[in-house]
């Protein structure tokens, strides 16, 4: 390995440093035995203890999990089909408002996506709750899985659906047992992007949310206008490992595969 | 040994398996088929021969059904197959791209059209099994195709195509992936392997000398049209036009005039005023006639001195020799600019050239070693 310069040392420490400091401090300050925030007043879990006695907090995080399963779920079924037939189905007619009006969410503000969506439910007379916050997520989140299936339709080979249907497969079947396992993966990138979405989403929530139910970035938003509290830094913490946990064993297996992948070829070639 | 020769295609009686009839398929303006009639016959190994962009994949990919006709019919066993979708015609394709499932092993890749059927458990296991052997497979059953070679993965999609028993197999450039070496074996073992299946084979391609070497006939095509078709021997030897010609080895092409002289020969007059040509053509050709004579580089020679019995010698000198090692072409300048090909056959290994460039030399052939073209 090269020696880096100065310069680059520099940036890199920089770089990290805006990156996950805000973080560092408030792991750190999860374990904290002080009441206070600012304040460390030595090594303590009680607050991950506190955690677990708060109904309220836990109900929430239930809330979310569910909205986020169910609604990430419905987003992936709705928005592989959209790609597939965006990328499929060739020219027909309005295609480009079709798909111009799938990525509109995209780039809509979420404030207003969040109010025509309460207006909507206010107008249909649907009483807020977990379902209207499914409804809300999945309407956003579709469109994100859509983009990354379409990327990964578009590089497939499409004599392998010919193939397919060469060999007795009717289009459905087609679909089924060689296009979706070919982009599974794409398929899953695009859940876990939709659960990810849900998971943290504030603002559509906060509109679409009702009394019933609430959801956790809500709870904890509300809290800290009260004022922070360490409990708040702990369920972070756990968010933080969650997510950091998922990243790290989603990128390794994918790395393992490749070089799988990368150690089969190479011996074919050399068998050859 | 005249009961043995495989030619149905001269015999009336015989029923074609496939049957274009009129077919014209357009995409928007373009018009890829124009108007094509052909039959093929059961047991043919077809080739469709011509530049990319002639149409030639058009046609395979109506055989297969990813492609309908704009006009016309296409019958299979006198049925027609226009309206058929590809999952239901007794027709496999074998893809340049080999489209094997990569998520799938080798076994499964060739019992998976077996599987769409209803076909019992254990006969499909046994046709796979005959199958690998078929294609020599058997080591591999087991791989993931990014685990095997170039040639191996060739072989599984001739396999997973042949496994349903088609009545009409279709092989979309399928030696075009391997390297020179590799393909020219591949290329006898699917000879072996269609006369060992007695399958309908339609091969496309634009290697000529492929589709001379598989090939029970072949299709000339040319920007939607059928220019000929004709066995390999024949295309070679007796092309109907001066694009066939052209399209298939090496020729030179000469344009003149024609002027009967008897006894199926005819004098060739050329515009740069020498003297005339003798040539022999079965065709009629009325005096004064634009002609085309198209002449092999190998069945002219070569000499010093102007030969005493040649029906046709020209002089020249020597602009270019190209050493292929088991020939040599001369490319010899007449007086009139026009460079002439001639082939020689280097039969021993240390010998003096006899021409070198610049030397002043005589291309002579004889009046039946070329074809009199009208196109």
């Amino acid at each position: 390995m090269t020696k880096m310069s100065w310069f680059n040392v520099t940036s890199i420490t920089l770089g990290f440093a805006f990156l996950y400091l805000p973080m560092v401090i408030l792991v750190i300050y999860s374990f904290n035995a002080s009441q206070l925030v600012t304040v460390w007043a030595g090594f303590s879990t009680k607050w991950y203890a506190e955690l677990l006695q708060n109904e309220a907090f836990l109900d929430a995080a239930w809330v979310t999990l569910q909205v986020a399963v169910m609604s990430s779920t419905i987003a992936t079924l709705l928005g592989t089909m959209a790609a597939y037939v965006l990328v499929r189905s060739g020219r027909f007619w309005g295609r480009t408002l079709f798909s111009g009006m799938i990525y509109a969410p995209l780039v809509m503000p979420e404030v207003i996506t969040g109010l025509s969506l309460l207006l909507l439910f206010i107008g249909i007379g649907l009483d807020r709750g977990v379902l209207t916050i499914v409804l809300a997520h999945t309407t956003f989140s579709m469109c994100y899985v859509s983009v990354v299936v379409s990327s990964r339709l578009m590089t497939f080979d499409q004599s392998l659906e010919e193939a397919a249907l060469d060999l007795g497969c009717s289009s459905f079947d087609a679909f089924r047992l060689v296009t979706l396992p070919i982009i599974a993966p794409a398929v899953i990138s695009g859940w876990l992007l939709a659960f990810t979405l849900s998971l943290d989403d504030l603002v559509i929530a906060s509109f679409t949310a009702g009394p019933s139910a609430t959801t956790l970035p809500i709870k904890i938003f509300s809290a800290v206008r009260l004022g922070v509290s360490p409990e708040i830094n702990a369920l972070s913490t756990i968010m933080i490992a969650i997510v950091a946990v998922g990243v790290i064993s989603a990128s390794l297996v994918s790395k393992r595969n490749s070089l799988r992948i990368q150690r089969d070829e190479q011996a074919a070639a050399r068998a050859a | 040994m005249n009961q043995t020769v495989f030619a149905p295609w001269d015999d009336p009686k015989e029923k074609p398996l496939i049957r274009f009839k009129g077919v014209t398929k357009r995409f928007g303006d373009f018009t890829a088929i124009d108007d094509l009639t052909l039959d093929i016959y059961e047991r043919e190994f077809f080739a469709l021969l011509g530049p990319s962009g002639c149409g030639k994949t058009t046609m395979m990919r109506m055989l297969a059904g990813f492609e309908n006709p704009t006009e016309g019919v296409i019958e299979l066993s006198g049925q027609n197959i226009v309206p058929v979708p590809p999952n239901k015609r007794a027709v496999n394709m074998m893809f340049q791209s080999y489209a094997l499932f990569p998520h799938l092993t080798v076994y499964d890749n060739i019992a998976f059209g077996l599987r769409r059927g209803d076909m019992p458990k254990h006969d499909i296991a046994d046709r796979v099994d005959e199958m690998l052997k078929l294609t020599r497979l058997e080591k591999f059953a087991a791989r993931k195709p990014h685990q095997i070679s170039g040639g191996q993965r060739q072989r599984v999609a001739l396999a997973r195509s042949l496994a349903k028993a088609p009545k009409l197999l279709l092989l979309d450039e399928p030696l075009g992936a391997l390297d020179a070496k590799l393909r020219q074996a591949t290329q006898f073992e699917l000879v072996d392997i269609q006369e060992k299946t007695g399958t309908t084979f339609v091969i496309v391609t634009h290697d000529q000398e492929e589709a001379m070497t598989v090939a029970s006939r072949v299709a000339v095509m040319d920007e939607g049209r059928i220019m000929q078709v004709a066995t390999p021997e024949k295309i070679y030897e007796a092309p109907n036009s001066s694009y066939v010609a052209d399209f298939i080895g090496d020729v030179n092409i000469l344009t003149g005039t024609v002027k009967p002289a008897g006894e199926g020969l005819y004098q060739v007059h050329w515009s740069e005023g020498r003297e005339p040509n003798i040539a022999a053509s079965d065709k009629n050709f009325s005096e004064g006639q634009t002609c085309h004579l198209a002449v092999r580089p190998e069945k002219i020679a070569i000499s010093a001195d102007r030969p005493a019995d040649a029906d046709n010698a020209l002089q020249g000198k020597v602009l270019d020799i190209a050493y292929l090692g088991n020939l040599s072409t001369y490319h010899v300048e007449l007086q009139s600019g026009k460079v002439i090909k001639a082939q020689t056959a280097n039969t021993r290994r240390v010998s003096r050239r006899s021409f070198t460039w610049e030397d002043p030399v005589w291309v002579s052939w004889t009046a039946t070693a070329g074809v009199l073209l009208d196109r």
